[in-house]
């Protein structure tokens, strides 16, 4: 390693894995394995559940024609998911699928969210544990639904064995189908969901703590520049509530489009 | 000769996942690039049609970019 100053170690700054690391919000059982069962993240996922239904339990608690403001709220998020996402995407027999993808799209909001409210400052979803749980829920659903609709055999001999091309190209398409539908799938939802929030918020602390080092340092100009990396941080923020909002877009959309994909009865 | 074995001391450190990353992202780059061009031209032509395209544009984008994002994953894991 080339020489670094001490104090870039003592800020922590080139930001890594271990940024993402919390110890127990319980003293006694920190550094244990229990402990590990309730941090700041477990904390986040918990509030995040409780914010939904309490939300949804105020808001829907008498409904009424004329909607109130609480009411009317819930009732467009659920509205957006149901035309914006089943209808659109699966057609009309999707409605029956809009209080899932209506879950999970206020879930990975919330979530997400955790990124950019202060004093959390850090996603669940930046953990790969929280997206591939979301991503295995979708995963069994969209195979269900299959198998539900056309049948075991069926369903999977519509997905690895297409009708109609000549048999020879099973031997190509077969394995291509397999990965792509029954592999890649369930990996790039998680992925693409961890991915994105790890990524933030390592991207946040490069400015963030990029700054600290830099305003500590002896060169004039390079305290003033610190103001420049303050700036960037601040306008990556921006950037992650872009990215927030899409990514529970994303989720919903792609899980719709896989339901939809299997409820098909062509290929 | 002298110089060609000074040129071979030199060692550069470093992680390697790093440059995986930036290769992995070139792909995904020109193709959320090629997305957006077709997405601006499709509403430009036809700008009653941008609502629609909209879903179809995030669907390719989210698609393309799943490439760029497991390089940066296994820039992290595989070091």
């Amino acid at each position: 390693m080339s020489v670094r100053p001490a104090f870039l170690a003592e800020e922590g700054f080139p930001p890594g894995v271990k940024d993402f690391d919390f110890t127990s919000l319980i003293p006694s059982l920190r550094g244990s394995e229990s402990g590990l069962a309730f941090t700041k993240i477990t904390f986040m996922v918990w509030l995040a559940v409780a914010v939904i239904i309490l939300f949804f339990l105020v808001t829907y608690r008498s409904p009424k024609l004329v909607p109130t403001k609480g009411q009317w709220l819930a009732e467009s998020v659920y509205g957006f998911v149901r035309d914006g996402v089943a209808k659109e995407v699966i057609g009309r027999e999707g409605i029956r699928f809009a209080p899932y993808l209506t879950s999970v799209f206020l879930f990975i909001l919330v979530m997400n969210s955790f990124a950019i409210i202060p004093f959390f400052q850090i996603s669940p979803n930046s953990h790969i544990a929280y997206p591939i749980i979301l991503a295995l829920i979708s995963y069994f659903l969209f195979i269900a639904v299959g198998v539900r609709k056309q049948g075991f055999v069926r369903y999977f001999r519509v997905n690895l064995f297409m009708p109609g091309i000549p048999w020879p190209l099973y031997f190509l398409i077969t394995p291509i189908e397999f990965i792509s539908t029954f592999l890649t799938r369930p990996v790039t939802l998680a992925v693409r969901l961890f991915a994105n929030m790890f990524a933030g918020h390592l991207m946040l602390l490069v400015f963030t703590l990029g700054g600290v080092v830099m305003l500590e340092s002896a060169n004039f100009f390079i305290k003033g520049l610190s103001v420049a990396s303050f700036a960037m941080a601040i306008i990556m923020t921006f950037f992650e509530f872009m990215v927030i909002v899409l990514q529970a877009y994303v989720f919903a959309m792609l899980t719709a489009s896989y339901i939809e994909g299997a409820l098909a009865e062509q290929h | 000769m002298d110089l060609l074995l000074a040129a071979n001391e030199i060692s550069i450190r470093g992680q390697l996942g790093t440059i995986g990353y930036g290769l992995a992202a070139i792909g995904p780059g020109i193709g959320v690039g090629l997305v957006f061009a077709a997405y601006i031209q499709a509403s430009a032509r036809q700008p009653e049609s941008a609502g629609f395209n909209r879903t179809w544009l995030i669907f390719g984008f989210a698609v393309v970019e799943a490439l760029a994002l497991f390089g940066l994953v296994l820039a992290f894991a595989l070091t």
